[in-house]
């Protein structure tokens, strides 16, 4: 499970003597890069060696050393395991490195978080301006020298809670004077906010020069949200129209930005466990799964047997009520309004109460704990699970798909429209579904296993003709192939403990990096955290499938219809919780 | 031809729609109680629920399994007299192991010695932080604190509970949760047996 | 008890009348009739939105209580139920909705996160709770509430709804009234709330060497 560097990666060094080196730091994998060299050996890196696929680009801030570092996480789309290169640079304002927005188009929204959070300029980014943050906020939050208003201490857990903890509202101590940076005499009252002009400047206002003496219209820009019952949460976009067709789209999000790499920093490990359930908030098992294997590697800890199955059992069953979720949403957004939804959230209902049953909670499961999971399945809801696995939803799947594929005017609205082929979704890093609908038979289940994925037969769904058609039925294949391994999984589920390790509120975790990915439902969903060997993590990034996928959507829709843009957010599967955290 | 495949679909919903009679009729055949009954809750949360997957909230509840977890609360033994002997002895680990840090805890000291004593002054929980994810109940070693099933808790103003708010006896938390609270009596009473037994022979040495 | 003196009229029927007259007063029917339609604004924020849909579906149904028209516009709602993290970047939004939506309004702090920040209270782009801005009748903790807690929650704003009368319920006052109209704060070097103006600027002024 843990990634060694395979041999064609350390040929990386032998490449480029000059100016690459092997990360020589305990714990840490991966070749640092000059930063003068970095466009050259990113091509060689996907152009020689093959690594086609950018998943994770993310940005860490070594104040002690007065060093920012950039991470670089690249993989092959036909399978194994990943090369990481780095790029440090000094820590003087103002802080730049080459942008890989021309090798890797899918580092766009990526590269935008790096310099919001941390106030990396990447030269050559034609539209970098800050992502989740707005235009206008002052200083880069994830900078280790940045502190928000309620700071109260700079690792949980608080002094002031205990043993003298008399309860205060943290909102009612003064924010303004303690970390505020507001330029000097700033004046509320003249402020002027201008942080809009740069979104519509991208978007490109020029109206269509109509040289053939057609009727010129004027282009009108709409903003959809981030209060709009379509974009699934609080996503917003400024889509530029020529009368009903899209010509320029700029995806804005944020709205739902809650900190989490920030909050992550000042957690224990193990208080990030019920933070990683809100992150999808949908599918909490898998977002629990990614993290905890994470640390996991870092701690070097086996897992215990049948907690391996456990976990399997429940990231599958999540799998299932997501896609089925999918289902309902999707044609939601196509105008079926409620019944195939109603329906498929039927089938979550009864999911959610094996959740219930185990966990203790619906959505926010906090179920898994290093080196296995916090309890054991119960027999009658054991059987409970049988039999929803082995007789009703392999029933109710098929009955959506009586309900659903081939009523006449879904396939209209979904076959042939906002088609992404191989090529494009792999240059834009997309992932999960949606890249297997374009033909690409990407699934870290298969390319890279991780827990115990190997041992079960299982396909990966594919489909070859990556349009809304192909999307919209690939989830019906993995919700197939999902309940194919939960049979398995219930049949082969052997006894025993379910956790390696004692019961314990604070682990250790030895110094390193580990940049761990699961295939959640959405796509890989991968953690990357660094320990410095203190009960806290020194970096927790959480690298989302929805936030990368979007990454896409700009090119998929420009010259199609605004009608067909709602269905392609469903289509997508993003979740704000994950795309914003 | 085209159509064929709207109606397919339209003959799934009709089968639904037709499986609330059929479902409802052969329950009052066989002179079953389907609604405001426990056994058809039950079995309206089953794999075989058909037709009226209602739960009618409030005259009827979900049956929560025994792990559901909601709110924490703070458990007491009875005593003879009727006084509340509180399980919690102010360690801090919940307010430790809290993600979200909304536990603060008073511990108590000893007027005349000055050291501290094994009881909370005060505990507050605020319960508009508490994210439910029962860290502070998984973690306690001496079984103070529980997660509680009652939902029905919303208010017209923030709700920071106190010590005096959060206590429950004993008797709430078995019957909410008899199996946990089975396994930690026996768990209980074995540690005491071995204690017990351990000092007899150490008496008899 | 109020509740008990609002719905009395102090009028007796007179006995023949008694099965062909009802009354009531208007504060009973006024109530009656905004009780069992409170349409909620269709608005999901984070993960407690997707219990509140939850709650709308076949298993809990909240159209048992008149509550399942989500519209997606501010101007044909009467309540708004914030489900979720409310962010600085968000809150301009959400306040602009609240100050179009039609009196009688109501506002539902759904979830932890709304009622006071939750598990995100410290984080940079959190707001502390939507009652910093806007006039929360009902709060509900939970994170995420259960769908049934949720219905608990209407059914406690139902019973405010009650006991409200006409004569005093703040929409209907000449005088203006705090929390009829919130201030739009604006997206500043930090969310700055206008009501607090002079503090940042005091606060701006004392800084030294910013």
């Amino acid at each position: 499970m843990a990634t060694a560097i395979n041999t064609s990666t350390t040929d990386l060094v032998t490449r480029f003597p000059n100016f690459v080196t092997l990360d020589a730091r305990t714990g840490y994998t991966g070749f640092i890069v000059k930063k003068e060299n970095l466009v050259e050996v990113a091509t060689a890196v996907r152009d020689e060696f093959g690594f086609d696929l950018l998943t994770a680009a993310t940005a860490v801030d070594y104040i002690a050393e007065n060093k920012m570092e950039m991470v670089y996480h690249a993989y092959k789309t036909t399978g194994g395991a990943g090369l990481i290169f780095k790029v440090q640079v000094e820590r003087v304002d103002p802080i730049e490195l080459p942008s890989l927005i021309n090798i890797w188009p899918g580092v766009d929204f990526q590269e935008r978080e790096a310099w919001d959070l941390y106030g990396i300029k990447f030269t050559g980014h034609p539209d970098l301006r800050r992502i989740l943050m707005w235009e206008g906020f002052e200083g880069h939050p994830l900078r280790k020298d940045w502190k928000e208003p309620f700071f109260e201490e700079e690792t949980k857990p608080f002094k002031s809670r205990w043993p003298d903890g008399q309860h205060t509202f943290a909102e009612n101590k003064n924010p303004f004077r303690d970390n505020l940076n507001f330029p000097k005499d700033f004046d509320p009252e003249k402020y002027v906010v201008t942080g809009e002009d740069d979104l519509y400047m991208s978007l490109d206002r020029d109206s269509r020069k109509d040289e053939a003496g057609n009727m010129k219209t004027d282009h009108i820009v709409v903003n959809m949200g981030p209060h709009h019952p379509s974009t699934h949460g609080v996503l917003r976009v400024a889509v530029q129209l020529d009368g009903e067709t899209i010509i320029g789209l700029k995806p804005v999000m944020g709205y739902l930005h809650r900190n989490h790499d920030k909050i992550g920093e000042r957690n224990t490990y193990l208080q990030i466990i019920p933070y990683t359930d809100r992150l999808d908030y949908f599918n909490s098992m898998s977002n629990n799964f990614g993290y905890v294997t994470t640390v996991e590697k870092l701690m070097k800890i086996p897992v215990a047997e049948r907690a391996e199955y456990i976990r399997v059992i429940m990231a599958e069953l999540t799998r299932v009520q997501n896609h089925l979720i999918f289902i309902g949403m999707l044609m939601n957004d196509l105008g079926a309004m409620y019944t195939p939804s109603l329906y498929a959230f039927e089938e979550r209902e009864l999911i959610l109460d094996i959740f219930e049953a185990i966990s203790g909670a619906r959505m926010m499961c906090n179920y898994f704990r290093f080196g296995g999971v916090v309890r054991d399945i119960p027999d009658d809801v054991l059987q409970k699970l049988k039999d929803l696995v082995f007789e009703r939803l392999p029933a109710k799947t098929d009955e959506m798909e009586r309900f659903l594929n081939e009523n006449e005017v879904l396939v209209a609205r979904l076959k042939g429209i906002h088609v992404l082929n191989a090529d494009d979704a792999i240059k834009y890093s997309v992932t999960g579904p949606v890249l297997r609908a374009a033909g690409v038979p990407y699934d870290l289940r298969r390319a890279d296993p991780y827990s115990i994925y190997d041992r079960f037969d299982f396909d990966v769904a594919v489909r070859h003709n990556g349009d809304m058609m192909d999307n919209y039925l690939i989830r019906f294949d993995e919700i197939r192939q999902s309940l194919r391994i939960l049979e398995q999984a219930l049949k082969q589920i052997p006894g025993g403990p379910i956790n390696s390790q004692k019961p314990a509120y604070q682990v250790r975790v030895p110094a390193g990096e580990a940049y761990g990915r699961v295939e959640s439902p959405k796509g890989e969903l991968g953690f990357y955290i660094i320990s410095n060997g203190k009960p806290n993590p020194y970096r927790y990034h959480v690298r989302p499938a929805s936030f990368v996928n979007l990454t896409a959507v700009e090119s998929m829709c420009i010259g199609s219809k605004i009608a067909d843009f709602v269905a392609l957010l469903a289509m997508l599967d993003i979740v704000m919780g994950e795309l914003d955290r | 031809m085209y159509g064929n495949g709207i109606l397919k679909g339209l003959s799934v919903t009709l089968k639904r729609f037709l499986d609330t009679y059929t479902e409802d009729i052969s329950w009052m055949l066989r002179g079953k109680k389907r609604y405001n009954s426990d056994e058809g809750i039950r079995h309206r949360s089953s794999k075989d629920t058909k037709g009226i997957f209602t739960i009618q909230y409030p005259e009827e509840q979900l049956i929560v399994p025994e792990e559901m977890r909601y709110i924490p609360f703070l458990v007491y033994d009875e005593g003879a007299d009727g006084k509340k002997e509180v399980l919690c002895t102010s360690c801090g680990i919940c307010a430790k192991v809290c993600p979200p840090q909304c536990i603060w805890i008073v511990r108590s000291n000893d007027p005349n010695t000055g050291r501290p004593v094994p009881v909370p002054t005060d505990f507050y929980i605020d319960m508009d932080i508490c994210m439910n994810c029962g860290f502070c109940a998984e973690y306690c070693p001496f079984d103070a604190i529980k997660m509680d099933h009652d939902f029905e808790i919303a208010s017209y103003g923030r709700s920071v509970y106190n010590l005096e708010k959060l206590l429950k006896p004993t008797s709430y938390y078995a019957k909410i949760r008899p199996e946990n609270y089975a396994r930690e009596e026996e768990d209980r009473k074995a540690k005491e047996a071995a204690k017990a037994a351990k000092s007899a022979a150490a008496a008899a040495a | 008890m109020e509740n008990e003196k609002l719905s009395l009229p102090n009028y007796n029927i007179p006995e023949d009348l008694e099965n062909a007259v009802v009354i009531t007063t208007l504060d009973r029917l006024y109530n009656w009739g905004r009780r069992s339609s409170v349409w909620p604004l269709m608005f999901g924020l984070a993960c407690c939105a997707i219990e509140m849909i939850a709650a709308q579906t076949a298993r809990y149904d909240m159209a048992r209580f008149g509550m399942e028209v989500m519209r997606p516009t501010p101007r044909q709602a009467d309540m708004m139920l914030v489900s979720g993290t409310v962010t600085k970047k968000m809150l301009p939004a959400i306040i602009r909705l609240y100050n179009q939506m039609p009196e009688p309004k109501y506002v539902v702090a759904m979830g932890a996160c709304a009622s006071s920040g939750g598990p995100f209270k410290e984080g940079y782009n959190v707001v502390a709770g939507i009652d910093k801005f806007l006039p929360v009748d009902v709060y509900i903790p939970g994170c995420p509430p259960t769908p049934q807690a949720l219905i608990a929650g209407m059914i406690k704003l139902q019973e405010k709804i009650d006991r409200q009368s006409i004569k005093t319920v703040r929409w209907y006052n000449k005088e203006k009234v705090d929390g009829n109209y919130v201030p739009m704060p604006i997206l500043g070097p930090d969310l700055i709330d206008v009501r607090r103006n002079a503090e940042y600027k005091a606060a701006a002024a004392t800084k030294e060497g910013a």
